[in-house]
């Protein structure tokens, strides 16, 4: 019932004609992990009553402990996985309006970066003139023009990554799902593709939900930041990141940065104690 | 410059190997007098096999079509057979003993009955090539297939892709180096396949394959020709192996870019 409190103040910062990207009720979600070698079984509880309502067009940040489950979360949002309780209410429902960036690219080895980033068209049908067109566009967009011959065995950790967020981008998505994208870069890779990031949001409006463990990261890119505790997950924080829409490389630098991040940190270990 | 070095450095210890080794056969072979039709010296296998060279070649010909039309349906019936056990592990729990109990099963106790279901001949021999070489090729695809990473899946699945599409795009490039690796092996046993079967069921109008050259020279004691059988069956072994490598290593060669 503290979390009915939680979505009524994001409803109070965000005002109710705003349309909901997504809008989750009471989730739960339990696993059943073996034990023992003769089938015996414990049910652990991943989620325990999310409530969570996003309005479109909107930055989320997701933050919480390693395992806490904030990817389960997200692959229910994508209608990857299942919820034992609950529901979830997608906007962007039809092929290619929800589009997902793993923790590691999982590009495909045998294909050229321009393949790759094709992939969700080739599969949807789109005829390949079209499809030209669009990985044209989305290689643009992230700067990997000149990579787009080339195979993801001979690219940078970072371009890789680049390439897997121009193949969410290629089908023009309303809904972004990334599941702590960029947390096996190195730290200025983050950081110049966190802004990158930011650039191509600013432009397409899309909502994005960011799953990170990073705080840093969540406070320089969200507009909501929404702290789960360590399993069973249940939401403790749930606030708008108390910093200008404009941001730049510099707003790391600035006091107000500090504070906003503080506050996630309080939150995050509260939740975690 | 260091290239050419390296070549010589990985040709050179097996050749000296080999000069060394005929030299102590031969020599053994004649200070010992052992008889020929026991140990025949590399001098006497060199003369029968230039002696006998349209005999020996006939027989490669003939063992090298049947192993080679049985590794082909080893590759398409074993790639295909592992896209149907892959397909639901009901399936799969249900047939894999089976697929492993054609393995145990010795394939000389088979081989009568194929020369009753193909009559003796080449179709019975290509038939034992098959069944030697193509459980590699299931057990090899179905593990790629299964081991295709579940992100991946989970993408397609995002995508609405079809279940040929899964396996078009996904499934079978995934697996590919495994069943280049299933295949490199079964290339050698189809040969090994190809030969037993001949013991058995490779007598007929036809050029006699390597598998009677054997038989036959064993039986008439003519130990020379059985060695230079034997040397030819390694040597169609190898070049089957040298063909199905370098095919593969030509397709994979986009896998293995990060190694270079």
């Amino acid at each position: 019932m503290r979390l009915g409190g939680c979505s009524a103040l994001a409803v109070a910062l965000h005002g109710e004609e705003v349309p909901k990207a997504v809008e989750i009720r009471g989730v739960r979600r339990r696993f059943r992990i073996p034990r023992g070698l003769f089938g015996a079984e414990e049910t652990v509880l991943a989620l325990d009553g999310i409530d969570l309502s996003i309005d479109e067009g909107s930055f989320v940040a997701l933050i919480g402990p390693s395992g806490c489950g904030k990817s389960t979360l997200l692959r229910i949002v994508a209608g990857l996985d299942v919820t034992d309780e609950g529901t979830v209410e997608v906007a962007a429902r039809a092929r290619g309006e929800v589009a997902y960036v793993f923790q590691d690219a999982h590009l495909l080895p045998w294909r050229s970066v321009a393949a790759n980033v094709a992939l969700p068209l080739e599969l949807r049908g789109v005829p390949r003139e079209e499809r030209d067109a669009l990985v044209k566009q989305a290689l643009e967009e992230v700067e990997l023009t000149d990579a787009a011959s080339r195979y993801p065995a001979e690219l940078s950790g970072g371009m890789r990554m680049r390439a897997s967020i121009a193949r969410a981008l290629v089908t023009r998505p309303k809904l972004l799902l990334m599941d702590e994208p960029f947390a096996a870069l190195d730290e200025l890779t983050r950081h110049r593709l966190d802004e990158r990031l930011l650039a191509l949001w600013r432009a397409h409006r899309f909502t994005v939900l960011f799953v990170t463990h990073a705080i840093f990261e969540a406070t320089f890119l969200a507009e909501r930041a929404v702290v789960l505790s360590g399993r069973p997950a249940r939401i403790v924080h749930d606030a708008a990141v108390e910093l200008p829409a404009a941001r730049t490389a510099a707003t790391r630098g600035e006091p107000a940065f500090a504070r906003a991040a503080g506050t996630l940190l309080a939150s995050l270990e509260q939740g975690a104690g | 410059m260091s290239g050419s070095r390296s070549f010589t450095a990985v040709t050179l210890p097996p050749f000296v190997a080999a000069v060394v080794g005929l030299a102590l056969w031969e020599g053994a072979a004649r200070a010992l007098s052992i008889p020929a039709y026991l140990l025949p010296p590399p001098s006497a296998v060199a003369r029968a096999a230039v002696g006998d060279a349209p005999a020996l070649a006939g027989a490669c010909v003939t063992t090298g079509l049947a192993s080679l039309a049985g590794f082909l349906a080893s590759a398409v019936f074993g790639v295909a057979i592992a896209i149907g056990l892959s397909s639901s592990r009901v399936v799969e729990r249900g047939l894999y003993p089976y697929a492993v109990a054609l393995q145990t099963v010795p394939i000389v106790a088979i081989a009568p009955l194929l020369v009753l279901w193909c009559g003796a001949g080449p179709r019975a021999v290509t038939a034992s090539a098959f069944i030697v070489s193509v459980f590699p090729v299931i057990t090899n695809s179905l593990a790629g297939i299964r081991a295709t990473e579940p992100a991946l899946r989970d993408l397609f699945k995002l995508y609405g892709a079809s279940r040929m599409q899964v396996l078009l795009k996904l499934e079978l490039p995934h697996a590919t180096p495994q069943i280049a690796t299933g295949l490199r092996i079964a290339c050698g046993l189809s040969v090994i396949g190809a030969i037993v079967g001949e013991f058995v069921a490779g007598f007929s109008e036809g050029s006699p394959g390597l598998g009677i050259l054997v038989m036959t020279s064993y039986r008439q004691l003519r130990t020379d020709l059985l060695f230079a059988a034997v040397g030819c069956s390694a040597l169609l072994g190898i070049v089957m192996f040298g063909l199905v490598s370098g095919a593969s290593s030509l397709v994979l060669r986009r896998w293995y870019v990060a190694a270079r």
